[in-house]
C-alpha cells in the first residue's frame, strides 16, 4: 500500500500508511444505496425493500459505529502535504459528484414508471432526499477547497438538494459566524432540532444571499446577475427538476418537495449536532474570539466518518477549513458526541432524549464548568435553564 | 504596493492586483478594506490577523 515518508524534527525518519485509504471509497458509493432497495424491489416485488436505506441509515449506521468503535489515529504532520497532494484522495471527491445525479433520476425514475403504493412513493422520496442531502456534504468537502475545479463540482454537486447557496453560507458565512448567537446553523442549547430547523433553513439563505450581494455590488452588478454564484446552482436545479417533470409526470412535483425537504433535513442534523450550545466569547474589540477547538463537537467513529468525508473530525475541521478531509485529525479533550452523526440524529429527533444527554455533556465542558454564560442558550429558554442549573439568569 | 498574507490559509491580498472576484480592484489599500473583513478563502481570520506578505 502507498506510504508516505518524513522525518520528525528529532530528526527521525517515519513511514506512514494510511490504512482507511482505500476505505474512502465508501462515501463514493454510499449514495447509490437507492438502488440496493431497487433492485431488491425488482427481483422480489416487495416495496418494503424501497425503504432499505432508510434502515441503513438509521439502525445499521449507529450500529456499526457502536459495532467498530472508534479511529483516534492521526496522520503525521509531517507528512500531512504529501498526504494533501495525493490526486487519489481528491479524485474520489470529484467521482462522488455524477453519481449524486445518477441516484435522484434513478430513484425518479422507479417512482414515477412504477405503479407504487403510496407509501412506497412517499419512502423513495425520502431515501432520495436523505441521499441527496448527502450530497452537501460532498458540496462542503469540494466548497472548501482554493481550485476553480472544486469550486465548481461543489456548485453543480450542489444543484442535486437544490442548496446551491450552500458553499457561500457555509464558507463565507457559518465559518464566519459559528457558535455565536448570530449564526443560524449553530443550535442553540434549549432549542430543539425542529424550532432549529426554521430559523437555520431561512437563515442560512438570507446570509447567503447577502454575502453574495454584498460582493456583486462591490464589482459594481445587482444581486440578479448571471454571476451570482447562488443563481447559478439554482439554474441548473431548475432545469434537473423540471426535466424530471417533464420525464415522468406531475407525479414528480410531490415527490421533488418530499425530496428537497428530506435533503435539507440531512444539513439540518448536521448542523444541528455539530455546535449545540458551544458559545465563543467576545473580546475587549467586541470581536469573538477565533473559532477554538473547543467550539464544536466530535466524533472518532470510525463508520460513519467513512461515509461523510471525515466530517466528524468537526474541530479540526473548523479551525483549518482548507485542510482536505483525509488529514483532519483527532485531539484529546474535545467536546465529543455519544455516538456517530446517525444516532447523534435518532437523539437529536427526540428533543426530551438530546437534552437530558447533551445537556449535561455540554456543561460538563472544561471551558463551560457549568457556568451558563459561557453557553449559546436560546433566549425563551433562558429563565428555565438558569433556574434549572441554579445560576440566576444574566 | 504591498501584500498581505492569511496565516492561516496562505491566501494573500496583493494591493497591486486587489481581488477582482471579491470585488476589490488592482490598486486597493488593504488598509481600506472593511473593517470586518475576514480571508475570503478561509473565512476565521480577521483582517487584523493578516500579516505582511
Amino acid at each position: 500500500m502507498k506510504g508516505y515518508t518524513g522525518t520528525l524534527p528529532n530528526g527521525e525518519a517515519i513511514h506512514y500508511v494510511d490504512r482507511k485509504r482505500w476505505l474512502w471509497s465508501l462515501s463514493v458509493i454510499y449514495p447509490l444505496q437507492p438502488f440496493l432497495g431497487i433492485w431488491l424491489h425488482a427481483e422480489t416485488g416487495n416495496e418494503a425493500w424501497l425503504l432499505l436505506p432508510l434502515f441503513i441509515g438509521y439502525v445499521i449506521a449507529p450500529f456499526l459505529d457502536w459495532l467498530l468503535g472508534e479511529d483516534e489515529n492521526n496522520p503525521p504532520e509531517e507528512v500531512v502535504i504529501q498526504l494533501d497532494r495525493d490526486r487519489y484522495y481528491r479524485f474520489l471527491t470529484y467521482a462522488v459528484v455524477p453519481l449524486h445525479f445518477v441516484a435522484l433520476i434513478g430513484a425518479a425514475w422507479w417512482a414515477g414508471t412504477q405503479d407504487l403504493s403510496w407509501w412506497a412513493f412517499i419512502g423513495l422520496a425520502i431515501v432520495a432526499g436523505i441521499t441527496s442531502g448527502l450530497g452537501i456534504n460532498t458540496g462542503h468537502e469540494l466548497g472548501h477547497k482554493k481550485s476553480k475545479l472544486e469550486r465548481n463540482l461543489a456548485k453543480i454537486v450542489l444543484a442535486v438538494p437544490v442548496y446551491g447557496h450552500f458553499w457561500i453560507e457555509h464558507s463565507r458565512g457559518h465559518h464566519r459566524d459559528v457558535s455565536t448567537p448570530e449564526d443560524p446553523a449553530s443550535a442553540r442549547m434549549g432549542e430543539n432540532i425542529y424550532k432549529f430547523a426554521l430559523r437555520e433553513v431561512p437563515g442560512a439563505f438570507n446570509r447567503a444571499w447577502a454575502i453574495e450581494k454584498d460582493r456583486l455590488e462591490r464589482r459594481g452588478r445587482s444581486a440578479w446577475n448571471s454571476d451570482n454564484q447562488i443563481l447559478q446552482s439554482m439554474a441548473l436545479s431548475l432545469a434537473l427538476q423540471l426535466g424530471l417533470v417533464i420525464a415522468f409526470g406531475w407525479l414528480m412535483i410531490p415527490f421533488l418537495v418530499l425530496h428537497n425537504i428530506f435533503a435539507w433535513w440531512q444539513l439540518t442534523s448536521a448542523n444541528y449536532v455539530e455546535h449545540y450550545g458551544l458559545l465563543r466569547l467576545k473580546e475587549p474589540s467586541g470581536k469573538y474570539e477565533r473559532c477554538q477547538p473547543w467550539h464544536s463537537w466530535n466524533s472518532n467513529h470510525i463508520y460513519s466518518n467513512l461515509v461523510l468525508f471525515h466530517l466528524e473530525r468537526h474541530s479540526d475541521h473548523h479551525a483549518h477549513p482548507l485542510r482536505r478531509y483525509q488529514s483532519l485529525r483527532n485531539f484529546d479533550d474535545l467536546p465529543t458526541l455519544p455516538s456517530g452523526y446517525f444516532g447523534s440524529y435518532l437523539l437529536a429527533y427526540v428533543p426530551w432524549i438530546w437534552y437530558r444527554v447533551m445537556d449535561k455533556r455540554l456543561l460538563a465542558l472544561p471551558h463551560i464548568k457549568g457556568e451558563l454564560d459561557k453557553v449559546n442558550v436560546d433566549p425563551d429558554k433562558r429563565q428555565t435553564l438558569y433556574e434549572r442549573y441554579g445560576q440566576a439568569a444574566a | 504596493m504591498s501584500d498581505f498574507k492569511c496565516p492561516e490559509c496562505d491566501y494573500v491580498f496583493s494591493e497591486e492586483k486587489g481581488d477582482e472576484y471579491e470585488g476589490y480592484p488592482p490598486g486597493t489599500k488593504f488598509e481600506s478594506l472593511p473593517d470586518d473583513f475576514v480571508c475570503p478563502d478561509c473565512s476565521v481570520r480577521y483582517k487584523e490577523d493578516f500579516v505582511p506578505a
